[in-house]
């Protein structure tokens, strides 16, 4: 490197005078818009985008929802009544309810098991990069293929579900009929696919606490439960509310498992036991082609979720600062 | 440090502290049941992938795979309704100019935001980082819409275009970059009359390699697995390869031996890289974990 540099600031002293002084300055006039304009250059690709492409729609969400606005017909301004109606409207606290149990229910086996697997990886082993990978494995499963799969091992007349529940002389359970067991089986699918997920990530975070910490408590005749309680929860605490929260943003986007569950019905079941907030927003969408209501739905989706960010996040740090 | 305490006092210090990173029976069997409920679904989609839809009414499931594979795949690349190839085939394009593109300028962009010093930098930034926060399905409808008045809706570029660089690929380049990038090595550089995009190009660059690769395989796998959007957009006779299996799910008649038959295949692409790139995606993960 400093060999070049220094060859060429030599050639550059050695050239005679005459001609170069304007073509560098030239140069330097090119070099300064250079330095100003690149940056810009650089990042526009992006903002471009996601003007077009992201901020745009969802300022039109806005504007959509303001109105009652449908494919074909009406697109009449009506002011904040889609929003009143969507308040009012029972399907859609059906919904909520559904998407707010099956995320309670998914959500926190998930993050306890991640803890207690990263706990578990966190130990000295064998081919830990192999375990690490068995563990990890089902997030290259495409959601599609999950709820294909899952479906068939829930199904209830062949499932192996079933099959196993049986021997412990449980009747054949029919998955999709009830809320409960379809708000387990839709659990199962999700809690599959990402637990291994989070223990890396809570892995990620226990390698980052310093070994001293736990030798010393050893030393001092700690258990090992007492170890994970006293020390890694503690020091895990960030960690925890930001998986919280990204499940949280996750779990209200639930569709694509419970949609396939049921077969492609938008409606999630003929009692609506499982349909979350973004099937109704979709079966407004692009069932009812009811553009407007649709969109001041997802705009309650949208508040739901900063609010339940916000929830997790107080109630983590609090349950934190009391001990 | 070590030195302070030696002899007797470090060799009992040793014993009170052996074996406290030693795996036991307990955590040895919590992972394998752990590896074998994660492995066995996708095994389970290979057995009956490989067996005739007899596979799934029979008692006990049979374990191991049969001899069906070669028949199955001919119904399912023959089928009329799903277009199973076109979909393979729309999916590896999509997928590919996705993560193309999101390499080429999420790494521009956040060497921009890393290395670069311009107005309005901090700003630009933040509402980035804001957007990142922002659920995908909020722009769905209205995305459609854009799509139905331009006319895209059934077309390849409609799960495209709309994605051919993310926030998350922006601020990962610029996170990775800021640690990995000494200054020094863009200051000489510019001394030695390099543009601002010959330092890219030449500079930064080759130190991005690993990031870039974590981003290149995540992208690719969420492009290749993305099922909502080309749902809403396409077609049934121009599908990706995730419609393309919601489409061999008949209305009356479920033919587990086909759908599992075109989920492995649609898995297939995803496991080979997930095998030969496994260490790298893990310490992705693990790293973007340490700086989030």
């Amino acid at each position: 490197m400093t060999v070049s540099i220094g060859s060429r600031a030599g050639a550059r002293a050695v050239r005679p005078p005459g001609p170069p002084p304007p073509r560098r300055g030239a140069r330097t006039v090119l070099a300064r818009w250079d330095v100003k304009l690149s940056p810009y250059l650089f990042i526009s690709p992006y903002f471009l985008l996601f003007f077009l492409f992201g901020l745009f729609p969802m300022g039109y969400t806005v504007w959509v929802a303001l109105h009652d606005w449908e494919l074909l017909g009406t697109r009449e301004f009506v002011g904040l009544e889609n929003f009143r109606l969507v308040l009012t409207d029972p399907q859609f606290w059906n919904a909520v309810r559904n998407t707010l149990g099956m995320f309670v229910i998914a959500t926190v086996p998930q993050l306890l098991l991640a803890l207690v697997l990263a706990n578990a990886l966190n130990q000295r082993m064998r081919a830990r990069t192999l375990v690490r990978m068995g563990v990890l494995v089902p997030m290259v499963t495409s959601i599609a293929a999950v709820a294909i799969v899952f479906g068939q091992l829930f199904s209830r007349d062949f499932g192996m579900v079933n099959w196993v529940l049986g021997w412990f002389g449980v009747e054949n359970l029919d998955w999709t009929a009830r809320r409960w067991t379809s708000w387990l089986a839709i659990s199962v699918m999700v809690d599959w696919r990402w637990t291994g997920y989070n223990a890396l990530i809570y892995l990620a975070a226990m390698q980052s606490i310093p070994r001293d910490l736990y030798e010393a408590a050893a030393i001092d005749g700690a258990s090992r439960a007492r170890q994970f309680w006293s020390i890694t929860l503690p020091m895990l605490r960030p960690t925890i509310i930001f998986t919280a929260i990204v499940s949280t943003i996750g779990g209200f986007q639930l569709f694509t498992e419970p949609l396939l569950f049921g077969n492609g019905d938008m409606a999630g079941g003929s009692l609506r036991q499982f349909q979350t907030v973004t099937m109704y927003m979709f079966e407004n969408a692009f069932r009812r082609f009811d553009y407007g209501y649709a969109s001041a739905v997802s705009w309650m989706i949208f508040m739901l979720i900063l609010l339940g960010s916000l929830l997790n996040f107080v109630w983590l740090r609090r349950m934190g600062g009391t001990k | 440090m070590i030195q302070k305490t030696p002899g007797r006092p470090r060799a009992r210090r040793g014993g009170a502290v052996a074996g406290l990173w030693n795996a036991g029976p307990l955590t040895r069997i919590t992972l394998l049941a752990t590896i074998v409920l994660s492995v066995f679904p996708i095994y389970w989609m290979l057995v009956v992938a490989t067996r005739t839809n007899d596979v799934v009414g029979s008692t006990p499931p049979p374990l191991v795979p049969g001899g069906e594979l070669g028949r199955n795949l001919s119904r399912l690349f023959g089928n009329e309704q799903a277009h199973f190839t076109l979909g393979l085939v729309n999916s590896a394009i999509a997928a590919t100019t996705v993560t193309v593109s999101t390499l080429l300028f999420a790494s521009l962009a956040g060497f921009a935001f890393a290395k670069l010093r311009f107005r309005g930098r901090g700003a630009l930034l933040l509402v980035m980082l804001a957007t990142m926060m922002v659920p995908v399905q909020m722009g769905i409808i209205p995305l459609y819409m854009l799509m139905a008045e331009i006319g895209w809706t059934g077309e390849l570029q409609a799960v495209i275009v709309p994605f051919l660089v993310t926030g998350f690929g922006v601020f990962m380049m610029r996170q990775y970059t800021m640690q990995a990038l000494p200054d020094e090595l863009i200051e000489s550089a510019r001394i030695d009359g390099c543009s601002t995009f010959r330092i890219y190009w030449s500079v930064v660059l080759p130190v991005m390699r690993p990031a870039m690769a974590v981003l290149g395989l995540f992208t690719f796998m969420q492009t290749w697995n993305e099922f909502i959007w080309p749902l809403a957009v396409l077609d049934p006779d121009n599908p990706t390869v995730q419609y393309s299996l919601n489409l061999l799910n008949g209305a009356y008649y479920t033919d587990y031996s086909l759908m599992f038959t075109g989920t492995a295949v649609a898995t297939l692409p995803l496991l080979a890289v997930f095998v030969l790139f496994g260490r790298q995606i893990i310490s992705g993960i693990m790293d973007g974990a340490l700086k989030a």
